[in-house]
């Protein structure tokens, strides 16, 4: 069957973090002046007091900690059939958050403790697409 | 540099009005901010050919200024989200007193629940939600609004139980007023035992979904006593912006944004905390006034959930808040900002009926800009 969630759609800005997940790396930028990390995609660091335009693409570790999270027990569209589970902010261990899916784990508070350690796995959702889900770390 | 206190009661509410609320299938969104225009205005006794200054969100400035058929000279299009209004007030204040305006309207109107007329709602695929969110289902407010609480249960122990009695002590204001949807009384047993959402929000610690609208008509200090109603004085007002989507929340355990406009609208209304006793504070979810209040510097951090579950805001406490009942209880349109502030007009006049708070000078409204993604706040007073 066809996907039927929504799919992002790439701008120029945040094109090699989408080409990177498609080759199953995560791909995000770092500052040159204040070497801190970053995400979303923006040509310049976003960091109070930085602000430089000195900044470069990496591949980073995947690992990550869980940060916080709903239990959704609706789900619309292609979600319908999901429900319940789990949308979660993940903290990289290189620093910043991004939105997930939790996977391989059950979706019930007392399966998800705040600060829990994770790994990122890549969801080939369609041709085009791969999504950076996580799950629970293993090692 | 000018300091905002210039502008402390320079201007005045001296028309507001709600239309009927509730499921209105009969009514198309810009239907709703018109009418809710025309009883403003009646209100002050006045009529759309007085009106040279326009605010309004969910809709456009334009739109309103055709469906109304007139062309006002001052117009403010800011829709950053429910607490859009409560900037329009701040906006409109500066633009009378700079002379761009003399009588500014700022009108809400939707059709949150029957969806009559509505615009097209989420940000497309190519933007910054619509990379990073919305590829993870996330399915609006219920789902994405609540994304810090389980953060902050972690960072100071609040608990599910406290979240609760937030519905629970909104829900006693509600019973006082006969305008209110749900007027039944509730427990934190109901809450916990309702259905569940978005864990951790059940069904009871979500606002309502409603039709409806509300205006504001506002004039400078000179004009204030011409009108049948008394005046209600901005006194102070702040905003900000932050992110826009929730992941970018900076703290998921405060809102940031508001400690700076609470300290603004103070500062500028030359307040402080202990002058304050009732308070409107934005109620989409039962987290989110329990954010405001500990931001707004009434509790400290982490003693907001505590304090709500203790009953301090419900009738009787020492600090009423929400006393229309609410979002969660007395109506939620989807930009519930207008009906706040509409709640602070109501009491600073007198007329909130059962649930008047005696002897009431000051009244302090906050509400969100989108999904903690900013804040505004406004002190009014009658005095």
């Amino acid at each position: 069957m066809a996907y039927d969630k929504p799919l992002p759609e790439p701008t120029p800005e945040t094109q090699e973090f989408w080409d990177g997940l498609k080759r199953h790396e995560l791909r995000i930028q770092r500052c040159l002046d204040c070497d801190r990390f970053y995400f979303f995609p923006r040509p310049f660091c976003p960091h109070a007091g930085c602000r430089s335009g000195n900044v470069q693409w990496e591949t980073v570790s995947g690992r990550a900690k869980l940060h916080t999270y709903v239990i959704s027990h609706r789900g619309f569209g292609g979600f319908a059939d999901d429900a319940p589970y789990v949308i979660a902010v993940v903290e990289l261990d290189e620093g910043p958050r991004m939105m997930t899916n939790l996977v391989e784990v059950e979706p019930t508070p007392e399966a998800l403790p705040v600060d829990m350690p994770l790994e990122i796995v890549y969801d080939d959702v369609t041709d085009e697409v791969t999504l950076a889900k996580f799950r629970p770390a293993r090692g | 540099m000018p300091s905002a206190s210039r502008l402390r009661r320079k201007v005045a509410i001296v028309g507001a009005a709600e239309t009927e609320l509730g499921v209105l299938p009969d009514r198309s969104m810009i239907q709703l901010h018109a009418e809710a225009a025309r009883l403003a205005l009646a209100d002050a006794g006045l009529t759309e050919d007085d009106v040279d200054g326009i605010a309004t969100a969910g809709t456009t400035p334009a739109d309103i200024s055709e469906y109304l058929h007139i062309s006002p000279r001052w117009v403010d299009g800011t829709a950053v989200g429910g607490g859009s209004f409560l900037m329009h007030v701040g906006h409109a204040a500066a633009a009378i007193e700079a002379g761009y305006c003399d009588t500014a309207l700022v009108t809400h109107g939707e059709s949150g629940r029957s969806r009559v007329g509505m615009p097209p709602g989420d940000a497309g695929p190519s933007s910054i939600q619509g990379q990073f969110e919305h590829p993870f289902g996330g399915w609006g407010p219920p789902s994405m609004f609540s994304i810090p609480q389980v953060r902050h249960m972690h960072h100071f122990g609040s608990t599910e139980e406290q979240f609760a009695a937030v519905a629970v002590a909104t829900r006693r204001w509600a019973t006082l007023n006969p305008r209110a949807m749900m007027r039944d009384p509730i427990s934190v047993e109901d809450v916990l035992n309702s259905r569940l959402i978005a864990w951790p929000l059940r069904l009871f610690n979500c606002c309502l979904v409603t039709d409806g609208g509300g205006a504001l008509v506002l004039v400078s200090e000179e004009r204030a006593h011409d009108f049948p109603k008394p005046p209600v004085w901005l006194l102070g007002r702040g905003e900000a912006t932050a992110h826009r989507s929730i992941t970018f929340m900076d703290d998921m355990t405060e809102w940031t944004p508001a400690k700076q406009t609470g300290a603004s609208a103070f500062a500028m209304a030359g307040l402080d905390h202990a002058d304050i006793r009732h308070l409107m504070l934005y109620d989409a979810f039962t987290h989110v006034p329990v954010y405001a209040l500990e931001a707004l510097g009434f509790v400290e951090p982490g003693e907001g959930a505590p304090y709500f579950a203790e009953m301090h805001t419900a009738p009787g406490g020492e600090l009423p808040v929400n006393t229309n009942g609410g979002g969660l209880s007395y109506t939620h349109t989807g930009m519930y900002g207008m009906f706040a502030i509409m709640e602070s007009v109501t009491q600073l006049r007198g007329e909130a009926g059962e649930r008047q708070l005696p002897n009431l000078e000051l009244s302090m409204t906050h509400a969100p800009a989108g999904m903690f993604s900013g804040t505004s706040t406004l002190i009014l007073g009658n005095l």
